[in-house]
């Protein structure tokens, strides 16, 4: 039996680092949501965050806390000229079309990062992180607790102006209704882009975040793609704070079944808890039942 | 044309047509032709390039040895076995008298059923695995340790390591990379290390990880509640840097880490992406001789063409692929002639004193495989993989217990 401080530290870490994983998968969340497309290009999107992130320090020796303005802003213009000019025609097609569509955008997204950073891993070596906090038997990682602070505020921010703005307020009318939101005026396309957008936006803190804790390789991509669909299944695809518990439940979930049985089966036991979800509660943790 | 005209004609062709086959093996004998199959792509690519510097500088430096001119055919397997296969296909198709390559057991095997079909010989530059040379082939050579010497020869070598520093660790915490070469390995390990009396240490807990793992936070933490003196490790690149620094992250420094035959920690990357962090790591492995006089000459060679880079960092690489092409040459220049059954033969009667690589003098037995291939303790001091032992190769002392990372 692992010691208690010992599982105190890997529980601490899978939260951390569940935090980032679920700030990716509130990027899809936020888009199926909405939108009601599922963006097969996720992980790849991330991926390219991670690899901005990665070029801005190396050029300009910028922090990846730092970076997460310019490439967030550009992955917002990114996420909505995509949605304006690709995915929106795709809306009203057959959902196959819908997912060829995105499939297409990250098979080119993987080849153009192979292209251009090639198949090295690559990553940032900021100050600060090899260190680490001490609080009695825990160690906190400082990049990986920064990355989830990052998570943190990115998440409220988000939340906030889901709730607060009256933009945010439109999207979530576009949301609930389609053709009542159209009904009443709101320039429903204008409206999914900007979610697009503002999916986009969290894949991008959360790849910025995510570059402090792991080295970025261009097949990184699919990997996180199917990651962030575990979590927005486990937490409840739609459900803003759905994807946030889903992310740190398999954060957690994988650490401890590292710890208490084998650390080379740990990716097992998200699948397990998935298909554990999808038959005891069907539409996620925190879903609506349809 | 006239009846006579186009026998004659004829006559003359069939003449020309008879006699061609000698003008073509003239014309081979003058040039061997060396089909070197690498993976110069994909995610053996950066030690497929590496290997590639060996056979880059084996033209001149064997042309001046052996007075044999070579002509190097370079294929890439991409990192992937069919490829590995088509393209020894295509430089039999293309000429090559014989083929060399290709740093990885997969792709050694396949290339080996390619030779041994098409009858050429195959001379294998670096891949353990024992099978290969276990089926009976004619035509396939290897220049390389098997993994059970590797296992055997690691092993001695922390025995060694212990001795020469007078330090008895009495526990070690065992971390592999969970894949064929790490599950081969540890396989190896726990047969041999009950063995090795003169390895004091209990093996307390042993921790296996996925080779594509991009966090061994849980791994780490496990291992250093584990308490153990010092870690052995079964590695390849990546996780062997993300491992490094997860230790620092998590504060834990034991003794030393020691790797009993795996690549990862002395690869020029490891130095690159890890600075400081990288020093007093251990790799007991297959190596050359820094003070072989053959290394001094295949040394400049090296700087001449890599003018910015070091041998040090491509030594086991390098060094088994220059080797492979140097039994090519060897064989060539003996037998005088590219007949492949000639050259074969030639292969099997090698015996070569004057090498780079540590051990005994390249002979391959029945089997086609050569013994007695020597490993060195590698260590990582001020920056570049320095050879502390065997003490008669050694270029430095070694450091064990190492020093605490802060004072790295």
């Amino acid at each position: 039996m692992p010691a208690l401080d010992l599982v105190a530290n890997v529980v601490v870490s899978g939260i951390l680092t569940g935090l980032v994983y679920g700030l990716m998968a509130l990027g899809l969340s936020v888009i199926f949501g909405v939108v009601r497309v599922v963006n097969f290009a996720h992980g790849e999107m991330m991926t390219l965050a991670m690899y901005a992130a990665t070029v801005l320090f190396a050029a300009f020796k910028l922090d990846p806390f730092l970076a997460m303005l310019p490439v967030a802003a550009a992955f917002f213009v990114f996420g909505y000229a995509l949605q304006a000019g690709f995915i929106n025609p795709f809306i009203t097609r057959p959902e196959h079309s819908q997912f060829m569509l995105l499939v297409a955008v990250a098979i080119i997204l993987v080849n153009a990062m192979l292209m251009i950073f090639g198949p090295d891993a690559r990553n940032v070596q900021v100050d600060y992180q090899l260190d680490s906090y001490e609080l009695g038997p825990i160690l906190i990682d400082k990049g990986r607790l920064f990355a989830a602070a990052a998570a943190v505020i990115a998440a409220s921010g988000l939340f906030a102006f889901f709730r607060y703005t009256l933009t945010g307020k439109a999207i979530r009318a576009c949301a609930d209704n389609y053709l009542g939101a159209r009904v009443v005026g709101l320039h429903v396309k204008h409206l999914y882009a900007l979610t697009f957008g503002l999916g986009a936006v969290c894949v991008a803190i959360a790849g910025c975040a995510m570059v402090l804790l792991v080295d970025v390789t261009p097949p990184l991509g699919p990997a996180y793609t199917l990651l962030a669909f575990v979590i927005v299944i486990v937490g409840g695809l739609g459900s803003m704070g759905g994807a946030l518990l889903g992310g740190v439940l398999i954060g957690v979930s994988e650490a401890l079944a590292g710890l208490f049985i084998a650390p080379s089966a740990k990716s097992m036991f998200s699948f397990g808890l998935l298909i554990l979800v999808l038959l005891l509660r069907p539409q996620g943790l925190l879903g609506r039942r349809a | 044309m006239d009846r006579r005209t186009f026998n004659r004609n004829m006559a003359v062709i069939g003449t020309a047509a008879a006699l061609s086959p000698f003008g073509i093996a003239r014309a081979q004998a003058q040039k061997l032709k060396v089909g070197v199959i690498l993976p110069r792509s994909g995610y053996l690519g950066f030690i497929g390039q590496s290997c590639q510097k060996g056979a880059d500088l084996a033209l001149e430096v064997i042309k001046e040895m052996l007075g044999v001119d070579i002509e190097l055919m370079n294929a890439d397997f991409e990192s992937n076995v069919d490829t590995a296969r088509t393209r020894a296909e295509r430089l039999i198709q293309e000429g090559a008298n014989v083929l060399v390559g290709p740093f990885d057991s997969g792709a050694a095997a396949a290339i080996a059923q390619v030779a041994e079909q098409r009858g050429v010989p195959f001379v294998i530059n670096i891949a353990a695995a024992p099978q290969i040379t276990e089926q009976g082939y004619k035509f396939v050579f290897r220049n390389f340790q098997t993994a059970g010497d590797i296992v055997r020869n690691g092993l001695d070598l922390i025995g060694e390591l212990f001795q020469a520093t007078n330090t008895v660790p009495r526990t070690a915490v065992y971390m592999h990379v969970n894949d064929t070469f790490g599950q081969a390995m540890t396989k190896g390990i726990s047969a041999m290390l009950p063995s090795r009396t003169q390895l004091p240490f209990k093996v307390v807990d042993t921790i296996s990880y996925d080779p594509a793992a991009k966090d061994l936070t849980v791994e780490v933490s496990k291992a250093k509640s584990a308490n153990a003196d010092f870690l052995l490790l079964v590695c390849r690149l990546n996780d062997a840097i993300i491992l490094r620094r997860e230790m620092v992250k998590q504060r834990w420094q034991p003794m030393g880490i020691v790797s009993p035959g795996s690549p990862g920690m002395y690869e020029e990357q490891y130095f690159k992406t890890l600075g400081k962090l990288s020093e007093y790591s251990i790799s007991n492995v297959p190596w050359y001789n820094p003070k072989a006089k053959l290394t001094q000459v295949v040394e400049k060679a090296f700087k001449k063409h890599n003018p910015k880079d070091n041998l040090v960092f491509h030594g086991l690489n390098a060094g088994f692929t220059f080797e492979a092409i140097l039994i090519a040459a060897d064989a060539f220049k003996r037998a005088k002639s590219t007949d492949p059954k000639t050259l074969a033969d030639a292969i099997r009667q090698t015996n070569i004193t004057e090498k780079m690589t540590l051990g005994a003098p390249i002979k391959f037995n029945a089997k086609g495989q050569v013994e007695g291939i020597g490993s060195a303790c590698v260590q990582n001091l001020n920056l570049l993989p320095t050879v502390v032992l065997p003490k008669d190769a050694a270029t430095a002392k070694p450091v064990f217990p190492v020093p605490g990372y802060k004072k790295a």
